[in-house]
């Protein structure tokens, strides 16, 4: 049987917006994921827990609060512990260049900033997820 | 990154929850990578007890399992929980979203919960489920849930599967009539009128307490009709007792052994059923199929005696060995 790709859609953090989330995981679902979805208000324990319980193979992390910083590194510290380090990692959000290249080098692997398509968004997971295969 | 199979089964043994959860990945796929790890796993099921909550989208499932859960958790009872939604037709995607219901539970290591899509599997869905809750059993979860959306025949009969069926509906108009139809009133061990904070809940209590009065007892079991506030917790521990009570009557009235029993019958009926679906259509009864479709469109035999001609072909197949 076909494996399904099985994607983690979660928002950290503790501002109230989820739209941006919520239009990325129909926009996953619509290209025939398996997507979990999890709603505002997470935190790192929670997201981290539901992706081992839900054997997702990519988490994907929305963020507007400006905490990403803290909360990315966070999370993929608590994923490695967990031994769920091979998981793909991506985010989006309003976040600085700079920032981005700390986060790729702790493990977040691509950053998708405003502006990007949710097209962009389907294709670069079903390559990744292609090339692990 | 694939675990070797014995270290894998080790890691579960050892309570490991990622190896729970990779172990469920592999059933659920039908893994060809480790097509008996169920046989692996079967000697240590039996032993979790197995509750069903279906009912309409909407009506607070998600919500009520979060706080039964927790409630269950009191009683020093681990607890896994499967909730299954629907996938799409078209793209065979889905949006799993019950897990926002559930964020009480979501860190309690002593709970485990794993969204399930429908995947389309003709009929096969119940099956999954089942197995799904297998491994859950075997991990040594004291109490498997499972959540479906109360509207197909496969999701009635996942509900069925387990030992308590709990049906949730709400105080909104129809509510009652909708449940009816969709054949919902008809497996409930416990209803459920949740969302009793909203008018008319005592009302629709009444009318469906007279409707299970009305009905032929259930095997000497009458359904009992429970408010309940899910997001506020109302109603729960009555909710529990009522499940303990119909555990006990189960298991008293020897029913739960034939429960396991009509269980252990449909598992073996649908993996028979669905290998011979498989083992039904190759290249050979393809090729086959497509001659006689030809045949019959031009009136040389019927759709009958063209399904005979592929009938024989498998037959043969199979004493040939
Ligand atoms: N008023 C009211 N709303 C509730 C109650 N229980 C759940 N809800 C809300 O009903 C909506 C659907 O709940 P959910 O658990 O996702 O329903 P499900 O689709 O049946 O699993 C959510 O917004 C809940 O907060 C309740 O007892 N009263
Ligand atoms: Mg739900």
């Amino acid at each position: 049987m076909e494996r399904k790709i099985r994607v983690l859609v979660a928002k950290p953090g503790l501002d109230g917006h989820d739209r941006g989330a919520k239009v990325v995981a129909s926009a996953l679902r619509d290209a025939g994921m398996e997507v979990v979805y999890t709603g505002l208000h997470q935190t790192p324990e929670m997201i981290v827990e539901a992706a081992i319980q839900e054997d997702v193979d990519v988490v994907g992390l929305s963020i507007l609060s400006g905490a990403h910083m803290v909360l990315f590194p966070k999370i993929m510290k608590l994923l490695k512990e967990q031994g769920a380090g091979d998981k793909l990692v991506v985010g989006g959000g309003i976040i600085p260049e700079d920032d981005i290249q700390e986060l790729n080098k702790a493990g977040v692997t691509k950053v998708f900033t405003p502006g990007t398509t949710t097209t962009e968004i389907v294709e670069y997971i079903k390559t990744e997820m292609a090339s692990r295969a | 990154m694939a675990i070797p199979r014995e270290e894998l089964l080790k890691r579960f043994a050892g309570g490991q929850r990622a190896a729970l959860s990779k172990i469920i990945t592999l059933v659920e796929n039908h893994a060809t990578s480790f097509p008996d790890v169920l046989d692996e796993l079967y000697p240590r099921t039996g032993k979790a007890y197995r509750i069903g909550v279906t009912g309409p989208p909407g009506a607070g499932k998600s919500t009520l399992v979060s706080s039964l859960v927790q409630t269950i958790r009191t009683k020093e009872k681990t607890v896994g929980v499967i909730a299954v939604d629907p996938s799409s037709p078209f793209t065979g995607g889905a949006l799993l979203g019950d897990r926002i219901r559930m964020q009480d539970i979501g860190t309690d290591p002593g709970v485990f919960v794993r969204s399930m899509a429908t995947r389309g599997s003709l009929g096969g869905l119940a099956e999954a489920a089942g197995d799904v809750a297998d491994v859950m059993d075997a991990f040594g979860k004291d109490v498997v849930i499972t959540e479906t959306v109360g509207v197909g025949q496969c999701e009635l009969d996942i509900a069925e599967a387990c030992y308590t069926t709990v049906v949730v509906i709400v105080p909104e108009s129809g509510d009652a009539v909708q449940a009816m139809k969709a054949g919902l009133m008809e497996i409930a061990d416990i209803l459920v009128i949740n969302k009793s904070d909203r008018e008319g809940a005592e009302q629709i209590a009444r009318q469906t307490r007279a409707m299970f009065e009305l009905r032929d007892e259930r095997n000497g079991w009458d359904p009992p009709v429970i408010l309940t506030v899910a997001f506020k917790g109302d109603g729960i521990p009555e909710l529990y007792e009522h499940i303990e009570k119909h555990r006990q009557f189960l298991a008293e009235s020897g029913l739960l052994e034939r429960h396991r029993q009509s269980n252990v019958e449909a598992t073996i009926k649908a993996i028979v059923e669905g290998d011979l679906h498989s083992k039904t259509w190759n290249e050979a009864t393809l090729g086959r199929l497509e001659s006689l479709v030809g045949d019959v469109m031009v009136g040389k035999v019927t759709p009958r005696q063209a399904s005979g001609v592929i009938l024989k072909m498998i037959e043969g197949r199979q004493e040939g060995g």
